[in-house]
């Protein structure tokens, strides 16, 4: 896994509420091997739109996401994880994320940040104007600093903020807790 | 009720207070060749084959059991692989013609792998589904699904607890599907992001498990983690004799230990939400999110009405995609195709409802209409019932268990501009395929849609037998 420590990037904005996975890559692509090439699906049907953000710079060189409430929100594919990651994008910022994208994310050194609703209006107002301004995300730190200045301080568990400043995965982690797993099943009831 | 699972199968904690949770059963299905490969890499093993069962249900054919009629290598490559790595582990597996085949969420209730008290685990977001026999039941992604295989446990967030009391009586041609619409309707496709929802009160009590599998099937539809349903002589009724269920003295063991598991009397939540549905009118979708619901002998709504702009813009949208407008009352919006089926809604109880309706009707001419049982035990009990006939006569295709037309990951899709009245789980732009507009709703008020080639109220479809 890649370390993710500062970012200063573009960003895509998708001011609706309630992207879901499905947008981010439909369905029928899924059994597509995971070879670093899923970004070619992202946001698929979306994008035969050609006034799409994506299809066009500065939406089409973001990394960063900049999404309504219930960013991710239905299936649990790690596919729309893999899209993002493969297209380039490294950071998502939205009032809310779907709970089962949002622990996906963390193990594929993506960042999920939620802001208060508010403060994404005003940073999704800015975008509208100039699509083409950064925003700077600092992990080490914990915070968003919007492209008027504005600088938003958010909350991260410590493990997942070790991993991915480390480039680290849980899997390991989880592996050296097997005695404790273990010991675990030894002492509960057959069942 | 959460409290108790959870505690019961917390291993350790870390040091930012996530949970190590164990899981007692983790269900495989022909998506899972991800977690695999991970094992693969770093030559692991799986911890314990005998806590898994495999089926596959996503990528597979409705129309034949043979996997060469799958046209895509690399839909054919999944449930291929999915076979070869389960058999590789030694895990158990329900292969494409046994007749316990069928979708995952419909396969482990009905052999009574699902159990309450059990924490069961898929790499599937409608693992939802199976906290309707009191286990708590949760999605996730492949990287955990891996390593659950490899380790037996997977670290979690403690969720918040969020309790649904439902009261009322439903009436006729109004089923599980139309109340769950209607919670969602209520707290959004957000209202419950962190939490794992207890339904209960009257109306719950008075469902059968299949109508609660329906219900908790959705939770994730309003954001929740989990669904949960206390346990209750219906649950042990319906788990009695099962293949995987516990028999005789553990049978009487399992059920003494299954009634202590309800909340206690007093028990706190973190949030409580009370719904009366009576007088509730079957649920219909209009747009492209759960949350976007109406009675079908409502209206299409204005987005000009609705006071917040965000809400307003998204409405605009959905009615856009949907090819609706506003004021238009939902019986007048016809459509081409019907599925009855998905893992929300496929069971016999299901297609039962909807061949009452069906019953010496014919399907409208221009509609095409699929009836695609859960399971393959559904499918066989439904042909013993004669079902099948009362379909196929009616003009529906009979089809092969399998998730087919809930998500097109086979190649079933509908075609683009066409309008779908389906029983499944998701109005998403584009889920049912590119271009494709979903109606959600019961198998009842999906086959009178199929018959009246629009959306109909089956209320008055009854009251015309």
């Amino acid at each position: 896994m890649d370390r993710f420590t500062v970012l200063e990037a573009p960003a895509l904005a998708l001011p609706a509420a309630n992207i879901d996975t499905d947008q981010i890559i439909p369905g029928r692509f899924l059994q597509k091997p995971r070879d670093g090439s899923l970004g070619r699906y992202l946001f698929h049907d979306l994008r035969q739109r050609p006034d799409f953000p994506l299809n066009r710079p500065p939406g089409r060189d973001a990394r960063i996401v900049v999404a309504g409430p219930n960013f991710a929100c239905g299936s649990s594919r790690e596919n729309a994880v893999w899209a993002l990651y493969d297209h380039g994008f490294r950071a998502a910022l939205a009032p809310s994320f779907g709970d089962i994208f949002f622990g996906n994310a963390l193990k594929n050194g993506f960042l999920p940040i939620a802001m208060p609703p508010a403060l994404n209006a005003r940073l999704l107002g800015q975008l509208a104007g100039r699509p083409e301004l950064a925003i700077r995300i600092d992990l080490p730190a914990q915070t968003v600093t919007l492209p008027d200045g504005v600088i938003h301080g958010f909350a991260i568990d410590s493990f997942a903020k070790d991993c991915l400043i480390n480039g680290l995965d849980e899997l390991d982690y989880t592996l050296s807790r097997m005695p404790e797993i273990a010991a675990f099943e030894r002492q509960r009831p057959a069942s | 009720m959460f409290d108790k699972i959870w505690s019961r199968h917390s291993v350790a904690t870390r040091s930012d207070g996530q949970v190590l949770v164990y899981v007692d059963h983790l269900l495989i299905h022909d998506g899972y060749a991800p977690a695999f490969d991970v094992l693969r890499e770093r030559g692991l093993r799986v911890r314990h084959p005998e806590r898994s069962t495999a089926v596959p249900d996503h990528y597979i054919p409705t129309t034949s059991r043979d996997l060469g009629s799958i046209a895509d290598p690399e839909k054919r490559a999944m449930v291929m692989s999915m076979k070869r790595d389960v058999e590789e582990h030694g895990i158990q597996l329900f292969p494409l013609g046994d007749p316990r085949q069928g979708i995952v969420h419909v396969v482990g209730p009905e052999q009574g792998i699902t159990q309450p008290g059990i924490v069961l685990v898929c790499a599937d977001s409608h693992t939802s589904t199976h906290g309707a026999l009191g286990a708590l039941a949760f999605g996730v992604g492949m990287t955990e699904a891996a390593q659950i295989l490899a380790c037996q446990a997977i670290w979690q967030r403690r969720p918040k607890s969020m309790r649904i009391w439902i009261d009322g009586q439903r009436g006729p041609g109004v089923t599980a599907k139309d109340i769950i619409l209607a919670v969602i309707g209520r707290i959004g496709a957000s209202g419950a992001i962190g939490h794992v929802i207890e339904y209960a009160g009257p109306a719950i009590a008075a469902l059968s498990v299949e109508g609660r599998l329906t219900v908790c099937n959705m939770s994730i539809e309003a954001g929740a983690r989990a669904g949960l349903v206390a346990p209750d002589d219906t649950t042990f009724a319906y788990l009695k004799d099962r293949p995987f269920a516990p028999s005789g003295a553990a049978w009487d063991a399992a059920v003494a230990q299954w009634r202590a598991l309800p909340s206690d009397p007093g028990a706190a939540f973190d949030r409580e939400v009370r719904i009366d549905i009576s007088g509730l009118a079957p649920m219909v979708t209009w747009g492209t999110s759960p949350q976007d619901v109406a009675p079908v002998d409502g209206v299409v709504p204005d987005p000009d009405t609705m006071t917040d702009p965000a809400q307003r813009e998204r409405a605009r949208g959905a009615l856009g995609y949907m090819g609706l407008v506003p004021g238009m009352a939902m019986g007048e919006i016809s459509i081409d195709r019907v599925f009855i089926g998905s893992c929300t809604n496929s069971r016999i109880e299901d297609l039962r409802g909807a061949a009452v309706v069906v019953a010496g009707r014919k399907v409208h001419p221009k509609v095409e209409a699929w009836v695609v049982p859960g399971s393959t035990q559904v499918k066989l009990q439904a042909e013993a019932e004669g079902l099948d006939r009362t379909f196929k006569d009616a003009g529906f295709a009979w089809h092969e268990a399998g998730c087919s037309l809930c998500l097109g990951t086979n190649g079933d899709l509908v075609p683009p501009g066409q309008r779908c009245a389906s029983t499944s789980n998701r109005n998403f732009v584009g889920r049912q395929g590119p271009g494709a507009r979903t109606h959600l709703m019961s198998p009842m008020s999906a086959a009178a849609a199929a018959i009246e080639g629009r959306l109909a109220d089956v209320r008055t479809m009854m009251e015309r037998r």
